[in-house]
């Protein structure tokens, strides 16, 4: 019989003005993993993420969600995009930011009611930042975007969350937190797909890694492939880090 | 005429009222759509699309021989929708960003009306006359007719506005993120840009081709000075639009022969600016007063804390002690000590201050004071 991966990626490649971004795909993330995936800037990380969320176009390649077609079973991912990708200066505040998150289920036309803002104020709890439900978003400090970014995946209740560096110019405080937070989702058996940029924490933080350089290098678990080896084949210098054994 | 005079006359006259009447119902629908476009960072999108739709006005009345304005407005509708698309094929297709794109089809869509337009005026045809009132726009020829399709234009993008407002919300805020969550992103998109493009046609009879994108923009950015609510944004700029369109009309009736919509759109753009300048959250007026009464505050607190590290080394925190010795401290005046007291931090007697139990109480908060957690 077939195993079923939480994703499964067959052939994929995107391309930009012609120029390959992502060659050639293969990936399978199994369920219930807490999966890194590194790389050097351009490597395209993020464009993996996107392209295994439909919103950019791939010139080749499937995405399947546990054994179904990605279309099919939107509801069962969510997505927290890089902080820098939205105007945070809009005229809304945090806990209306965490609605978003119920929109997909309500569908279209219906508005959020009773049960989602019960929802969304539990999320915004779950990340630490209840009492700051009604502030605007653009008094928010970075690391507390982030939250809020957070906290609008985890009220999708999703199985299988993709997040586009959450630690990205957080203190360190926050960083721990939203850790932890990730670490509470794998034990319930989500499984989640961070593009991570620090080396230093994969070992601490992650037990599935995906090296990314345009090709991907190597996929596996933490302890038995992030050495030295891959490390060099994928940012093309010996990089070393100190591995927590 | 005097201001007086027009408002006794709105309730009499006919003609005034109609007008009144639709440069109010067209700056409202341009403050809430205008609110779009602004929060969508297309500001100058309502610029290109104004003047995308020249063409086609020319071109109805090449076509039908008549100055019928609905027929116009219909081929403004269509023409300024063509720009509107080839703007976004030219960002898609091509690596041009998208000012570029504006900058190319507002000109080569003017350049073209413009064109239609001589080549109609050099016409036998009676009829012509007048067509170049679009390029301004005229007030005062709008009729019943015009005002009742505004008002039912209007109508239609408040009900589409209140259907889809979550839809509207999400993807002006974060577009990528909708599309995860299963939404059309590109009907949405289309939905909303196609009320923008029938919000400036419905305007260029009145404001004209090159006013109409400040009609759009100026109520938005007012109102967006005033709140951090999209809603309260969005109702905020339709009132200020319809209070630009009843205040410019009024003020171009009572003033003879001066045209409406440029009034219109500068009685707009003083709204703008009594925004930028004194709205309480963002204005410039307030965060300057905010900016110095923090610093008089730090200062005060500053003054506080040398006044503490001198007096915790004393068994009684109220000891006195002479003001004279805060002169190796800079900072300090004789308004900021009585401001000190004023707290009552300290007391002042004679050459000498001493700390009061609460101004102790105070100063030592400020050493453990928490600091404001990310």
């Amino acid at each position: 019989m077939k195993k079923k991966f939480a994703v499964q990626v067959d052939d994929l490649t995107v391309a930009y003005n012609y120029k390959p971004v992502l060659w050639d795909i293969d990936l399978e993330v199994p369920e219930g993993v807490l999966m890194a995936i590194v790389g050097p800037n351009g490597a395209g990380k993020s464009t993996l993420i996107k392209s295994i969320l439909g919103i950019i176009k791939p010139i080749a390649g499937s995405v399947t969600i546990l054994g179904k077609p990605y279309e099919k079973q939107r509801k069962l991912v969510a997505y927290v995009p890089q902080k820098g990708s939205v105007d945070w200066d809009f005229p809304t505040t945090a806990i209306d930011v965490v609605m978003m998150g119920t929109y997909g289920s309500l569908g279209w036309i219906k508005r959020p009611g009773q049960k989602e803002k019960k929802a969304s104020l539990e999320a915004l709890e779950k990340v630490g930042m209840l009492s700051f439900k009604n502030r605007q978003i653009s008094q928010l400090s970075g690391g507390q975007q982030q939250r809020v970014f957070l906290a609008r995946a985890l009220v999708q209740n999703a199985s299988i969350y993709f997040m586009d560096e959450p630690f990205q110019g957080v203190d360190a405080t926050t960083e721990i937190a939203i850790i932890n937070i990730l670490k509470e989702l794998r034990k319930a058996g989500k499984t989640l797909v961070v593009v991570h940029h620090d080396l230093q924490t994969v070992p601490e933080y992650f037990d599935w890694v995906t090296f990314l350089n345009v090709k991907k290098i190597a996929a596996g678990p933490v302890k038995e492939i992030f050495n030295d080896d891959n490390l060099t084949k994928t940012y093309g210098i010996n990089y070393k880090v100190a591995i927590n054994k | 005429m005097t201001i007086t005079e027009y408002f006794q006359l709105l309730f009499t006259d006919y003609t005034l009222r109609t007008i009144t009447l639709g440069t109010a119902v067209l700056g409202a629908i341009c403050g809430m759509l205008g609110s779009f476009a602004v929060l969508r960072k297309q500001s100058l999108l309502g610029d290109a699309i104004s003047h995308a739709a020249l063409p086609g006005i020319a071109l109805a009345f090449l076509i039908t021989g008549a100055k019928d304005t609905n027929v116009l407005l219909l081929g403004a509708l269509v023409s300024g929708l063509i720009g509107t698309f080839w703007i976004r094929g030219i960002t898609k297709k091509t690596h041009l960003k998208s000012d570029t794109a504006l900058g190319l089809i507002l000109s080569l869509f003017f350049g073209f009306g413009m064109l239609l337009l001589t080549f109609i005026q050099k016409q036998p045809n009676a009829n012509q006359a007048g067509l170049d009132k679009y390029l301004f726009g005229q007030a005062a020829t709008l009729v019943e007719k015009d005002v009742t399709l505004m008002v039912i234009v209007t109508g239609i993008s408040l009900v589409i506005l209140l259907l889809f407002w979550k839809e509207f919300k999400i993807l002006l805020f974060d577009a990528d993120y909708t599309k995860t969550l299963g939404f059309n992103t590109q009907f949405i998109d289309i939905l909303i840009t196609f009320f923008i493009v029938l919000a400036i046609v419905l305007g260029l009879q009145t404001v004209g081709v090159v006013l109409m994108s400040a009609m759009l923009l100026a109520p938005a950015a007012a109102a967006r000075q005033w709140t951090n609510s999209l809603g309260v944004m969005v109702f905020l700029a339709a009132i200020f639009g319809a209070f630009s369109g009843v205040v410019g009309t009024a003020i171009s009736a009572s003033e003879n022969n001066l045209s409406t919509g440029p009034v219109i759109v500068l009685v707009a753009t003083v709204f703008v600016l009594v925004s930028f300048i004194f709205s309480p959250g963002r204005g410039l007026l307030f965060r300057e007063i905010r900016f110095r009464s923090n610093r008089r505050d730090l200062q005060l607190k500053k003054t506080l804390q040398f006044m503490y590290s001198i007096a915790k080394n004393h068994q009684n925190i109220s000891h006195p002690h002479a003001i004279k010795i805060l002169n190796n401290f800079h900072g300090f005046t004789k308004k900021s000590l009585k401001e000190l007291e004023e707290k009552q931090w300290i007391t002042l007697e004679g050459q000498q201050w001493s700390l009061t139990q609460h101004g102790y109480e105070e100063a030592q908060s400020l050493y453990t004071q928490k600091p404001n957690h990310d």
